[in-house]
């Protein structure tokens, strides 16, 4: 099938392509290094602060409980709120520059 | 035609099944299955079974307790039957739409953004998660809980780093994405051979476990279940290629959280719906209490009552060793992100933001499912006690299922009965739906990649592409399959930890640098596909997952000593009790078939502390990647940077990975 072709090295150069390697980059890379240290701050602290992880917070549910589940919801979050910034700034700028192209 | 075939497969399979009802040897079943009990601990909880070592788990053989566990079969069978009745009635639908290698490999790009959601979440729930992990919260606590967490994270990096540009960029496998920019036919070459080292051993773990679980739930013999589940998972892939493995995993995905939603909220009933109550439910069963105290003895350490019970939710009665840990945290956060099959899923959507909708949908679901699991292991500490799981499995492996019996069993005997069938056939989905994704894994890298784009240059249409892809996956099945039975009885507990520490060590870097860096090149893939994957398996090879003969034999010496020494004390004439003369006489057995031997490498001892090979396999993998891209620079690999880049982050151009 025929296949329009590309100049791809000038999309590269596009600013509206420069804007979001930008912007994605910066986010992607960033919130990947934030979830990576906090969740092994998990295995970590478990080994190296036990003592921080049997404080009682409430009834015999202790912080080491709430810090391992609050993983879970950090990972929620954040996969949301990824979410959101693709579906309003990387999407909006990729569908800008699909059609700048046309 | 095709339906003559899958009709064929759907008679043959209900007639294993069938087979396997039959009560053919019924007196010498309950020994058998009772034997492959200890063994299998470790199996169906890859990577966990760490302190309770093969050998140990054996010496200390089922206990003659009166507890056991048994489904009943006629309601079994019929659950399975059903089971496999729907799932071959998808694989007729799926049969007639599959026609391309597009249909075959990647459903036509046509599976929604929810379905492939459930559809991960089907794929990478093992049966390890599924009864593994809630077992090991039964016995070990808190620590069960925080080894599941790792499961989870997993998806952010494959989010925000490899899930959209795969769709992009990709079209079936991984060596598509690899050879993009890259000599293709060596690239696409060592990408297919990474691809099924990963899918073998992530497979012989499965089906092992598989033929272990099904003996012992069912009392189907080892063999009779590897065979059923191999034919239906050929049959699967085979005639429905990926758009019947989806729906299997979909119906899988739905079956299990039913399962675990189901039991959990029986589970908070019998706490009142309170979940702090719950957790002081925990603190003060004295049966927890008890286990516990007896686990912090063996460190020297005495403890009990409530102090006991509330050390149940503190860190470290299982992982003892910090660095492991992390070794196994970084392997599972980089290594589901390089696992073919996972990323193969990501073809099947049409567009990137289907691609970032179906994994928000499979965190969601992977997530909820751990956080259920934490109620149904401390549910099952509470109600079957720890020594009642135990006693049936020491890995704790039957933790659900058994609180599945008890918890049915209080409202009406049959209700018990059915709970604990449906669980069964939980699992037995749970399986299915594991393996069929991994043999489409394995078979599109040895079709896709090697067949048609190495030997035949590409040139291949689509009718003969479908048909290589058919061939190879049966002969991928049976391959599985004859891995399967001639494994039964070897460890296989570290071979899932394996598969993830050679994903996150060969594939991933190499994915990464593909997609984000512009000198990459071929040399840097197949440096960092080889180093990374040979260094995870050799670091394996000397680590204390093989068996050292001389550290048996010394374990056995010891046993010998301490024995001997209790003899001596013992007044003359007095001879040593039966249990103690038996393990006296095993001792001598193991010391004398094992004081001379050496690992599988040739060692006394391991080279390696770590049984996760990660901490150092990963790094290395990176660096062999660098080092060999900027040793052997390509002009042509950066120049097409700029292509894949774009490609990559807009979806530009994209239509032809659909359409070809």
């Amino acid at each position: 099938m025929a296949e329009r072709q590309y100049d791809w090295a000038a999309i590269a150069k596009n600013p509206k392509f420069v804007e979001l390697h930008h912007k994605k980059s910066a986010f992607l890379f960033g919130w990947w290094i934030f979830s990576t240290v906090y969740y092994f701050l998990l295995p970590i602290g478990a080994a190296y602060a036990p003592g921080l992880f049997k404080v009682k917070v409430i009834g015999v549910i202790n912080f080491g409980y709430i810090f391992a589940l609050s993983q879970f919801f950090v990972s929620w979050g954040l996969a949301h709120y990824y979410a959101h910034v693709a579906n309003k700034d990387f999407d909006r700028l990729t569908r800008e520059l699909v059609d700048e192209l046309k | 035609m095709k339906k003559l075939i899958a009709a064929f497969t759907l008679a043959l399979s209900l007639g294993t099944l069938a087979y396997a009802a039959e009560p053919a040897k019924a007196p010498a079943d309950t020994g058998a299955s009772a034997a492959v009990a200890a063994p299998a601990a470790s199996p169906t909880a890859p990577a966990v079974a760490a302190p309770s070592a093969a050998p140990a788990a054996k010496a200390a053989a089922p206990a003659p307790l009166k507890k056991e566990i048994k489904a009943n079969r006629a309601i079994t069978i019929g659950m399975f039957a059903v089971i496999v009745g729907i799932t071959m009635c998808v694989v007729v639908w799926a049969a007639k739409k599959t026609k391309t290698a597009a249909d075959f490999y990647a459903a036509g790009g046509g599976i929604t953004g929810t379905q492939n959601g459930w559809a991960i979440a089907g794929d990478y729930m093992s049966a390890a998660s599924f009864l593994g992990i809630s077992g090991m919260i039964s016995l070990y606590g808190y620590d069960g809980f925080m080894y599941s967490v790792g499961w989870l994270v997993a998806y952010i990096t494959v989010l925000l780093i490899v899930a959209e540009p795969c769709r992009n960029a990709g079209k079936y496998t991984l060596g598509d994405i690899l050879s993009f920019r890259t000599e293709p036919k060596p690239v696409r070459a060592v990408a297919a051979i990474s691809t099924v080292a990963v899918t073998t051993f992530y497979l012989t773990a499965q089906m092992v476990g598989a033929g272990k679980l099904m003996a012992l739930l069912v009392g189907i013999p080892y063999k009779t279940a590897i065979i059923g589940v191999g034919v239906l998972m050929v049959g699967y892939v085979v005639f429905g290629g990926m758009t019947a493995t989806t729906w299997v995993q979909i119906i899988k995905a739905g079956l299990l959280m039913s399962g675990a939603f189901l039991l959990s909220v029986l589970v908070m009933a019998k706490a009142g719906f309170n979940p702090i109550g719950f957790f002081s439910d925990i603190v003060n069963n004295p049966n927890i209490q008890d286990h516990v105290s007896k686990m912090v003895l063996r460190d020297g350490i005495t403890m009990s009552g409530v102090d006991a019970g509330q050390r149940f939710l503190e860190p470290a009665l299982f992982m003892k060793a910090p660095l492991d840990q992390i070794s196994l945290g970084m392997a599972l956060v980089l290594g589901t992100a390089g696992m073919p099959h996972i990323l193969m899923r990501f073809f099947t959507v049409p567009t990137a933001q289907a691609a970032r909708k179906s994994v928000i949908i499979a965190m969601w679901i992977i997530g909820l499912f751990y956080v259920l699991t934490t109620l149904l292991g401390f549910g099952a500490a509470i109600h079957v006690t720890p020594q009642g799981i135990s006693a049936i499995d020491k890995g704790g492996n039957m933790a659900t299922l058994l609180l599945a019996q008890q918890l049915g069993a209080d409202i009406a005997p049959v209700v018990g009965d059915i709970f604990l069938a449906f669980l069964c056939s939980v699992a037995f989905a749970t399986i299915l739906a594991v393996v069929s994704g991994l043999v489409l894994a394995a078979s599109a890298a040895i079709a896709h990649d090697i067949y048609v784009n190495v030997i035949k240059d590409g040139h291949a249409d689509q009718h003969e592409q479908v048909m290589a892809a058919r061939i190879t996956s049966l002969c991928v099945g049976a391959v599985g399959i004859v891995i399967g039975i001639t494994a039964e009885k070897q460890n296989v507990a570290h071979l899932v930890a394996l598969a993830f520490a050679v994903a996150a060590s060969g594939n991933l870097p190499v994915v990464v640098m593909s997609l984000f860096w512009r000198k990459f090149n071929t040399a840097g893939v197949i440096a960092g596909l080889v180093v990374g994957t040979i260094a995870a398996i050799g670091l394996v090879m000397v680590s204390p997952n093989m068996t050292y003969p001389k550290v048996v034999a010394a374990g056995a010496q010891k046993v010998i000593t301490a024995l001997e020494a209790k003899q001596a004390t013992l007044p003359p004439g007095a001879t040593l009790d039966a249990n103690d003369l038996k393990a006296l006489e095993k001792a001598k057995v193991d010391y004398e078939k094992n004081k001379d031997g050496t690992s599988i490498m040739g060692l006394d001892k391991p080279i390696l502390k770590l049984k996760n090979p990660g901490i150092f396999s990963i790094p290395l993998g990176f660096l062999a990647a660098i080092i060999a891209t900027l040793a052997f620079p390509s002009r042509r690999s950066e120049e097409m940077f700029d292509e894949i880049y774009v490609r990559q982050n807009t979806g530009i151009g994209m239509a032809k990975a659909i359409d070809h």
